[in-house]
């Protein structure tokens, strides 16, 4: 019987379609994963190049370190108000713009169109219109109301960098709810109307089940991404005032490439990547209660 | 075998080449610990240099390529020598990560990284080589100028540029208010009662400390120096932000802030230089901002409780050791810093070297100041001129010191218990 089968052409042939992605996951995700666990290991001096080794010592200073509960607490808020507002507006914008109106396309390419726009110019004119004496205040004060300092503020530094973030991602999530409610079968909402349903029944029982998946996708690439959000906080805030905006993607930035402490920004970056990990599998596992597959 | 054994298997193998590669490249990353760099030897042909820069002024740059050519010239072993622009928001950052990743350059511009490259042995020493190199003329150098950038005498880097701080003033937005000054004898004091006047009056901002914007909190040191306060101790080792001195400085910079309104409040800019206020401390070499559109003074800065003072803002440049040139570098060093070259550098940068620290010899290539103003606020103010606050840990000490400070610019800031917050936030690394 000759060697190359149709079945053994087959795996080999599907193996050099997946080939260039797992060479890619090789390169650009196992071998720096691989390298960060051996740095959070050492100790790096980087002016002189020389290595340490240190066993668990920057595991261990993670439990002694005194910004960490602030940094923690910081990551919460901003991908919690971020996660919960992207994804509750952008449904909603999403079941608005569903319908059919004069001018429906302007406003889907008015919600999308930040999503383009580069992340630090984005910020940087966020930055001007949050100023004490900037656009934002300007307006404000044209109806009598005198605005706080928004960047200087814990508080209203962490609504900024939230605010700025979804207005300029929530187009993503509402192109793909909008994708999702598309695909309902209309046949379904006129069952449901024959039969009396009202509005918030339909929503609750027809549309939502059927675009759950969708709900899901975005909730997994939301939370992903709000806890990689970097470019707004160290534009916008640096991270403060005091440590109320520094998250932690941030804090493994300062802790890497600013104060040169390559193993404990290494150790924070697994940290990181196993919140990001256990976060996914969670969803992943929830979705068999309420994510809805039609048989 | 079945399909699915046969699959299997083929999954485990792909797995285990994963895993290899992984190990083989962690060791290969244990193999690279412990190296640093090192250098060919002297008489190496085919010598490519890089230099680090965080200027993208063109004039500047042409100025530095036309250096190296002319080295080049006389040295055809030499055959490349590139002035690499970083940004300067991210300098520090992009050297030393260049210096982790194995491509440090040959020799580097530095600000505030120089402590920690000095004491991580990760410059080459300087004076020995400028010493010997003929008609370089060591002694000429200012006392003053080199402190920062020497380590039990020896020199690591060339202090090429010593730019003293200066205060900047819009004369037309002083009349606007009917404020006048007296240059001789100003005091901090009067410049806040005389920029609260001009808000009250204009709505633009009163005196600006430059680049200060309520974070680089070191910049405050060209104010808190004329209170006799400084951040640490001369070794180093003490916080010294809870000390009176201080406490009075930060009193003046608060009011100032909150109560007469004489400096634009946390998160408002005003940029002098574009007429938005009426004075700013700035360096200067920030002269070259000013575009004429309108009538400006210059001064020393302004006096303080503790009396007249200066503070001066440096820039140096060394060889890396890490460099695969060590020695060639070096000597295109001694090259680019000798006196002839130091007197066509000086047209930008203030130099270091007494013979050139003239008013008539800065002026001659400088457009906007006169001979004058650059006697008096540069060659008077450099010997006695100091440094603003610099330590090992640069970046760590600025967060951690901005954190604590951060609690400072509000309305009703406990002072005290701020500043000695600072001090419980950067002791510890100060003491390492």
């Amino acid at each position: 019987m000759a060697y190359w089968t149709t079945r053994r052409r087959d795996v080999l042939t599907g193996y050099v379609f997946i080939a260039p992605q797992l060479l890619g996951v090789l390169v650009f995700v196992l071998v720096p994963v691989g390298m960060a666990i051996w740095y959070s290991l050492n100790k790096w001096n980087v002016f002189t190049g020389r290595q340490t080794f240190v066993g668990g010592d920057n595991w261990a200073a993670l439990a002694s370190d005194p910004q960490l509960s602030s940094v923690l607490l910081a990551t919460v808020l901003f991908s919690g108000g971020v996660v919960v507002l992207n994804i509750g507006l952008g449904l909603l914008i999403a079941v608005l713009l569903n319908r059919r109106f004069r001018g429906a396309t302007f406003f889907r390419t008015l919600f999308f169109s930040p999503v383009v726009v580069s992340v630090v110019a984005w910020t940087l004119v966020w930055g001007f219109l949050l100023q004490d004496n900037g656009g934002i205040n300007g307006l404000l004060g044209a109806v009598g109301i005198e605005g706080p300092n928004w960047l200087q503020h814990g508080d209203t530094a962490m609504v900024s960098v939230v605010i700025s973030q979804v207005v300029r991602s929530v187009g993503v999530n509402m192109v793909l709810f909008l994708a999702a409610l598309q695909g309902v079968p209309s046949e379904l909402y006129e069952a449901a109307r024959i039969d009396g349903a009202r509005s918030r029944a339909i929503f609750a029982r027809i549309t939502l089940p059927l675009i759950s998946p969708t709900v899901l996708l975005t909730a997994i690439i939301t939370i992903v991404g709000a806890l990689q959000s970097f470019a707004q906080i160290a534009v916008l805030t640096g991270g403060g005032p005091e440590l109320s905006t520094t998250v932690l993607v941030y804090y493994v930035f300062q802790q890497a490439f600013e104060f040169n402490n390559i193993g404990y920004g290494s150790t924070l970056a697994l940290m990181l990547l196993s919140f990001v990990m256990v976060l996914t599998l969670l969803q992943w596992q929830l979705r068999k209660r309420w994510v809805f597959h039609e048989q | 075998m079945s399909t699915k054994d046969h699959l299997m298997i083929t999954a485990r193998k792909l797995l285990g080449a994963l895993a290899l590669t992984t190990a083989v490249t962690l060791t290969a990353a244990c193999g690279a610990s412990g190296t640093s760099g090192g250098g060919a030897a002297a008489g190496s042909t085919d010598v490519k240099l890089r230099m680090t820069v965080w200027t993208s002024n063109e004039d500047q740059l042409k100025l530095f390529d036309s250096i190296g050519d002319a080295y080049k010239a006389e040295h055809p072993e030499v055959t490349s020598i590139t002035f690499e622009s970083l940004p300067f928001a991210d300098y520090n950052t992009t050297l030393t990560t260049q210096i982790a990743g194995g491509n440090a350059p040959d020799l580097a511009w530095m600000g505030d990284l120089s402590k920690d490259l000095i004491g991580a042995d990760a410059l080459v020493g300087l004076t020995d080589k400028l010493k010997a190199t003929n008609g370089w003329n060591y002694d000429d150098l200012e006392d003053s100028a080199t402190k920062e950038f020497s380590r039990d005498g020896k020199l690591y880097a060339y202090p090429f540029s010593n730019s003293p701080f200066a205060l900047y003033v819009n004369n037309d937005l002083l009349a606007k208010a009917g404020q006048k000054i007296d240059p001789k004898t100003l005091t901090w004091d009067q410049v806040a009662a005389a920029g609260a006047a001009v808000h009250a009056k204009t709505g633009k901002a009163g005196f600006v400390v430059r680049d200060f914007d309520y974070t680089a909190w070191n910049m405050l040191a060209t104010v808190w120096t004329g209170f006799g306060a400084s951040a640490w101790s001369a070794d180093g080792k003490t916080c010294e932000f809870g000390s009176p001195q201080m406490q009075q400085a930060f009193t003046f910079l608060h009011d100032a802030a909150f109560k007469t309104k004489a400096m634009p409040g946390p998160g408002t800019k005003a940029d002098f230089f574009a007429g938005d206020a009426a004075f700013t401390v700035a360096q200067v070499s920030r002269a070259s901002l000013l575009k004429g559109s309108f009538k400006f003074g210059l001064y020393p800065l302004p006096a303080g409780p503790a009396g007249k003072y200066s503070v001066l803002g440096q820039a140096g440049v060394g060889v890396l050791a890490a460099s695969k040139h060590p020695d060639q570098a070096t000597d295109f060093l001694a090259y680019l810093t000798n006196p002839a070259n130091a007197e066509k550098l000086a047209q930008f940068f203030p130099p270091p070297r007494k013979s050139l620290l003239t008013g008539e010899k800065l002026a001659a290539n400088n457009k906007v100041l006169s001979a004058a103003q650059l006697q008096e606020v540069v060659v008077d103010q450099l010997p006695k001129a100091v440094t603003l606050p610099n330590h090992t840990k640069p970046a760590e000490i600025a967060q951690k010191g901005k954190t604590a400070l951060d609690a400072l610019w509000k309305p009703d800031a406990d002072i005290p218990a701020v500043l000695n917050s600072v001090c419980a936030a950067i002791e510890p690394i100060l003491a390492k």
